[in-house]
């Protein structure tokens, strides 16, 4: 080697190829360059090879007559209204399904990954067999069971099944009362609003006053009480201003009311439950992370149970359970799109499926269905992210 | 402490065990341990492991139960009561051997959780009271900051002085000096030393015979389950009457 001091080694020449710096940003830079030159050929191939077969690009498309109608829509729509409408149609009804059953996969889940660590025998037996068959079926599979072994088993509508007289279940779906509001409704809203704030406004208050005179108070009941007593009191005050519109039953089927379509129904029980299973693994693999030490050092504080569990294992577990938690909300979002398998109209079924038969726009269409479950992946994981950076732990 | 200005002890007994044995399954873990403590005194307990000690003083603050014989602290008697149990753990501070911080708070957190949410303290009395005991453990500068990026040695001086934010009447330690470097043994023994001077009743198990000897009121050495041999340090170590605890002393003492 040299025998130059190691005091200046910028003296020292090194070849030119031999230079970190040199050799990573070149090679970073012909990266670059490969990775553009090969989009750019791919996308003028396929401009080439649509002009030569005549297809149209772009998407005019958007603003023509669809002409067919869908089983189910949040918003107005018929056969009269545009793609462009349908495309919202078919969107709508795939945020309505994700966020169902993310909501009823969370709640199932975490109670189920509780009562899978329960010192009671026959709980802890139940919950483990409940996960061990839910998560080892496909869910392709589950969602054909609910659609047409349990749901399509249930009587015609002169049979219904009755739910207490105001909702009713038969193979067409399930029939509940559609609440409908008259002018009184306001209030209540204006009432919920203010219970809700004023919720807000005890908690911050309780908080207060127990730092200054370590006083508690049952801020869960209370802010229950103001969120729900208070457009209670003012509901009954305007006279009940809430009428209800009742499914009748009218020659085959019911009219009125709020249908829920069995395909929904079905999507969101199979996605739900599934998804459930893996879930409450993950709280249980989170709160056994929590060693055992925390809660015996809590305990030996003089807390209790309740307290312990609250403020001493569960933040700790969040920060184990966020992670997973956030693959399983992305994995339901995006297995929402098994729906086409029971013709649930989602945005598959909808746009990639029946609009993309109609018009043969397969490249526009193909492409904006991934962007939709892209952007819907990447808000879920990004909230989550957040979350998870105010739950991590500082260390070092 | 404000109750407790001396170092007298006093013949009040504050622990209380009698004809208490404890299995583990088959296992006999703990044989007919009779003890009395009396407020003020300082017990080290030692013995080979596997003997029993840790969960001897485990079972006066019930992360253990036993099952026979009877256990009385501060005149309160350990039953399935969960009640009498909350009892005895607000006057009976722990330290363990891994410390047990709570990694998701910060060190003052650490410090004001039981006595905001067991204690019921306003929370300005609370934050005083643990900066107290942080200046007393000489470390009020980490306050703020995280058990995770904190020394060993710092961690259970921490841990040392949650205990005492319950404001105690009785201290058990088990094996604190264990899991540390050596050269950090010494700034957690210094903290129990000064505890001691002050008249803290504290039962130690630990293999630091030099703590033993500085502030042991009685030295007990356990084996199999046993108390072998309870004895002040003086006659413990140079005329001790069983043969085990001689061959045991001359196991740890001769490196």
């Amino acid at each position: 080697m040299s025998e130059k001091p190691l005091s200046a080694p910028s003296e020292t020449k090194t070849s030119l190829l031999n230079n970190p710096t040199f050799r990573s940003v070149t090679f970073q830079v012909v990266m670059v360059l490969a990775v553009v030159a090969f989009f750019v050929y791919i996308a003028n191939n396929t401009l080439n090879n649509m002009a030569q077969r005549g297809i149209s690009t772009g998407f005019g498309f958007l603003d023509q007559k669809a002409g067919f109608g869908i089983l189910m829509s949040l918003i107005e729509y018929d056969a009269d209204h545009t793609y462009g409408r349908t495309f919202f149609v078919g969107l709508l009804n795939t945020l309505l399904v994700s966020f169902l059953g993310i909501v009823v996969a969370t709640i199932l889940g975490f109670i189920i990954g509780v009562a899978r660590l329960s010192a009671n025998w026959l709980i802890a037996r139940i919950a483990a067999a409940y996960i061990e068959i839910f998560r080892n079926i496909p869910l392709l599979l589950q969602i054909l069971f609910w659609y047409f072994a349990v749901l399509s088993a249930l009587p015609s509508p002169r049979q219904s099944l009755s739910i207490f007289g105001v909702g009713y279940l038969n193979v067409r779906g399930l029939y509940l009362p559609a609440p409908v509001p008259e002018p009184g409704m306001l209030a209540v809203g204006v009432g919920f609003v203010l219970g809700l704030v004023a919720a807000v406004f005890v908690t911050r208050w309780a908080h207060k006053r127990q730092e200054r005179t370590g006083q508690q108070f049952p801020v869960f009941y209370t802010g229950v009480g103001l969120i729900i007593g208070l457009p209670l009191l003012v509901f009954a005050a305007t006279g009940f201003p809430l009428g209800w519109d009742m499914p009748v039953l009218k020659g085959f089927n019911f009219r009125g009311g709020l249908p829920v379509i069995p395909e929904l129904v079905a999507l969101v029980l199979a996605l739900s439950i599934y998804t459930a299973a893996f879930i409450a693994e993950i709280v249980r693999a989170g709160i056994l992370a929590v060693s055992h030490g925390q809660t015996e050092a809590a305990r030996a504080l003089g807390l209790r149970p309740n307290l312990t569990l609250r403020l001493v294992v569960i933040p700790q577990a969040m920060r184990v359970i966020i992670p997973p938690l956030t693959s399983q909300y992305l994995n339901l979002a995006k297995n929402s799109s098994l729906a086409t398998a029971v013709g649930y109209p989602d945005l598959v079924a909808v746009w990639s499926g029946t609009t993309l038969n109609q018009t043969g726009q397969a490249v526009e269409i193909i492409l904006m269905t991934m962007a939709v479950y892209l952007t819907i992946s990447l808000l879920i994981s990004a909230f989550m992210n957040w979350y998870n950076n105010r739950k991590a732990l500082v260390e070092r | 402490m404000t109750n407790q200005q001396t170092a007298e002890t006093s013949t009040v007994p504050i622990i209380e065990i009698e004809n208490m044995h404890k299995w583990f399954g088959q296992f006999h873990v703990l044989r007919d341990i009779n003890l009395k403590v009396n407020k003020g005194e300082r017990f080290v307990i030692c013995g080979p492991s596997g003997s029993g000690k840790s969960t001897l003083i485990r079972c006066i603050n019930r992360l253990e139960d036993h099952q026979q014989g009877r256990i009385a602290v501060d005149g309160t008697e350990l039953t399935d009561d969960l009640k009498n149990i909350e009892t005895i753990r607000r006057e009976v501070g722990m330290v363990f051997q891994h410390f047990n911080l709570f990694p998701h708070l910060t060190i003052l957190d650490n410090l004001v959780l039981a006595p905001l949410w067991v204690r019921k303290m306003p929370k300005s009395e609370a934050e005083e009271i643990a900066m107290r005991y942080l200046e007393r453990v000489k470390i009020p500068e980490q306050a703020a900051k995280y058990p995770g990026q904190l020394s060993g040695g710092q961690q259970q001086r921490v841990a040392i002085a949650r205990a005492l934010c319950m404001n105690p009447k009785i201290m058990l330690f088990d094996e604190p000096t264990s899991a540390l470097d050596p050269e950090m043994i010494k700034e957690v023994l210094d903290v129990m030393i000064e505890l001691a001077e002050e008249g803290m009743t504290m039962l130690c198990v630990t293999h630091e015979m030099g703590f033993a000897k500085t502030v042991a009121n009685e030295v007990i050495f356990m084996d199999e389950g046993q108390i072998v041999e309870k004895a002040e340090p003086d006659t413990f170590f140079n005329k001790p009457k069983s043969d085990r605890t001689r061959q045991f002393l001359s196991q740890i003492l001769t490196h």
